[in-house]
């Protein structure tokens, strides 16, 4: 094993960065930048039974250290991910890659994970829960730990690739609800999906998202992320993927400290789509004067 | 796409709060008019989308509308320093499309991109036919420019203070063409769809995330399927477009 791999539920990666979902499509369109293949893995963009076009524009605004989307999911749907998207990602990826599923029932749920847990492409299946953008969608899942575990259990059932619980820190006790779904079954947690956020426009005193409120990420909001993955990584016993404003190498280290195994990157590759490249070559130098022999070591590391 | 340092060679106001920035940079990956780049500013968490206006050389000529504080800024940075820009952004307009007498129309921020495409067209030996719209004559700008380029220019300000009084479809009337290239905002673009008749090119504007199609910030619905207007876009075709929301 290399200074700078990680296994994640049973997976070995080169290292622990992987692009976090939504921010990195289907991967192809960053292969054109850069070999891919240097990243951990990636979690690819989140996806439904059903192709969705999303919410209304704008879906952007802008936030100090951050943004606020409210994309609302858009995707092919799970048959042209499959049948589409995947067979152009084989082109330029030869790792396993980090699937991302959401649904609006436990029924979709269910449907969507089993296809893509027949995929070799697959490592992890990552279930959304949180995703705050879909009216009456993925919150309700995220916000109480006997949906959050009712869903697990559902996808256990039918799937054989390690499961990852996608968390909401919108919540009132992350804790409780990574236990719910540790307990249902899941191999891994991944937090924090964004924090639901708002801008209104002076001029026109409207709200700048036409959906009014949306999922705030971005470096502002990586205190709050270091805090939750803390908070459950030393409450469960499965991995913890940490996410939520890292931008750079030190912020890995961070996030590894308080207990990540693996740690994603989001809203830094739509300011700097070579962010997750550079974060990788950055990483052996922090490593060193930091006096960090190998990552593995230092997860959960915080004294 | 290309993520390097642009340095500032000039930088001043050329109309009421629009602004004429040359930079010096690798502008190699910029391949078409209608194209634009993405600019990242200190201090800023999102880079700032504008539309090429020119390229010569290694001379990247950017007009951009002084509206909020991150053009606030740009319209501040003094001669000499340096921005990081990613180019190559966007499809750009088909030259191929232009026949031999295309008629380009840009109103307000959406005149830029029509300089370095009637450059393209008249190299090409096209005729081109100008139309410049603005609100009022402290905010015209390029009208020579473009006269330079040896085009027949109309301008337009809707509170008559110069040129022809009214909007740009105003002095559509009378006009020959054989396509229309056109960029604006999109009130104006739609009047501009239901005069117009020929085929044409429209360019549209809209709140990215990061510009290069990883966000899916900026989605439309187009007659043939979901496009990305950083990325399929900005330029759509007439025969494309969906104006409902």
């Amino acid at each position: 094993m290399g200074k700078m791999s990680v296994n994640l539920c049973g997976i070995e990666l080169d290292n622990p960065i992987i692009p976090a979902s939504g921010t990195f499509g289907f991967g192809y369109e960053f292969a054109e930048l850069y070999d891919i293949n240097i990243l951990g893995t990636f979690s690819f963009k989140g996806t439904t039974k059903e192709a969705r076009f999303g919410n209304p524009t704008p879906r952007i605004a802008e936030c100090t250290a951050g943004m606020i989307n409210a994309v609302g999911l858009q995707n092919p749907g799970v048959d042209k991910v499959i049948g589409v998207e995947l067979p152009k990602l084989a082109k330029c990826f030869d790792k396993k890659v980090m699937a991302n599923v959401s649904g609006f029932s436990v029924d979709e749920y269910v449907y969507t994970c089993e296809k893509i847990d027949k995929c070799d492409q697959v490592g992890w299946i990552e279930v959304n829960v949180s995703c705050p953008n879909v009216h009456g969608g993925g919150m309700s899942f995220g916000t109480s730990p006997e949906a959050a575990a009712e869903v697990t259990r559902a996808v256990k059932a039918v799937t054989t690739k390690p499961i990852i619980i996608k968390l909401s820190p919108n919540v009132t006790d992350i804790v409780s609800i990574a236990k719910a779904c540790e307990a249902a079954g899941a191999d891994g947690i991944s937090l924090i999906n964004t924090l639901l956020g708002m801008r209104i426009d002076l001029r026109t005193r409207k709200p700048i998202i036409a959906n009014k409120m949306g999922g705030f990420s971005g470096a502002a909001i990586f205190p709050v992320a270091v805090r939750m993955v803390y908070q459950v990584a030393h409450a469960v016993d499965i991995p913890v993927v940490g996410m939520g404003g890292v931008s750079t190498a030190e912020d890995v280290i961070e996030m590894m400290l308080a207990g990540a195994t693996a740690v994603q990157v989001g809203a830094a590759n739509l300011v700097d789509p070579f962010a997750c490249k550079k974060i990788i070559e950055a990483l052996p130098a922090v490593m060193d004067k930091y006096g960090i022999n190998s990552l593995e070591e230092i997860i959960k590391g915080v004294k | 796409m290309k993520d390097t340092l642009f340095t500032i060679k000039s930088n001043r106001l050329i109309a009421k709060n629009t602004s004429e920035c040359v930079l010096v940079g690798d502008t190699s990956d910029i391949s078409a008019s209608g194209q634009f780049v993405n600019i990242k500013l200190d201090g800023f968490y999102l880079r700032r989308p504008i539309s090429v206006c020119n390229v010569e050389g290694d001379e990247l000529t950017l007009i951009y509308k002084v509206v909020g504080k991150g053009t606030e800024v740009m319209a501040r940075t003094p001669v000499g320093e340096s921005w990081l820009v990613l180019t190559g952004l966007g499809n750009g307009y088909d030259l191929g499309r232009s026949g031999n007498a295309p008629l380009l129309i840009g109103g307000g921020a959406g005149v830029p991109p029509m300089y370095l495409l009637c450059r393209k067209l008249a190299a090409e030996g096209k005729k081109c036919t100008v139309i410049l719209g603005f609100g009022s004559k402290d905010e015209v700008f390029y009208e020579e420019e473009f006269k330079a380029l040896g085009a027949d220019v109309y301008v337009t300000t809707v509170d008559g203070s110069y040129g022809i009084k009214g909007f740009v479809t105003d002095a559509m009337d009378g006009i020959d063409y054989t396509h229309f290239y056109t960029c604006g905002p999109e009130p104006m673009l739609k009047v501009v769809y239901s005069k117009s008749t020929t085929g044409g090119s429209f360019s549209f504007e809209e709140r990215m995330g990061c510009g290069f199609g990883a966000c899916m910030g900026c989605s439309c619905k187009t007659i043939t399927g979901y496009k990305r207007i950083c990325k399929e876009g900005p330029v759509m075709q007439k025969e494309d477009i969906l104006w409902e929301k």
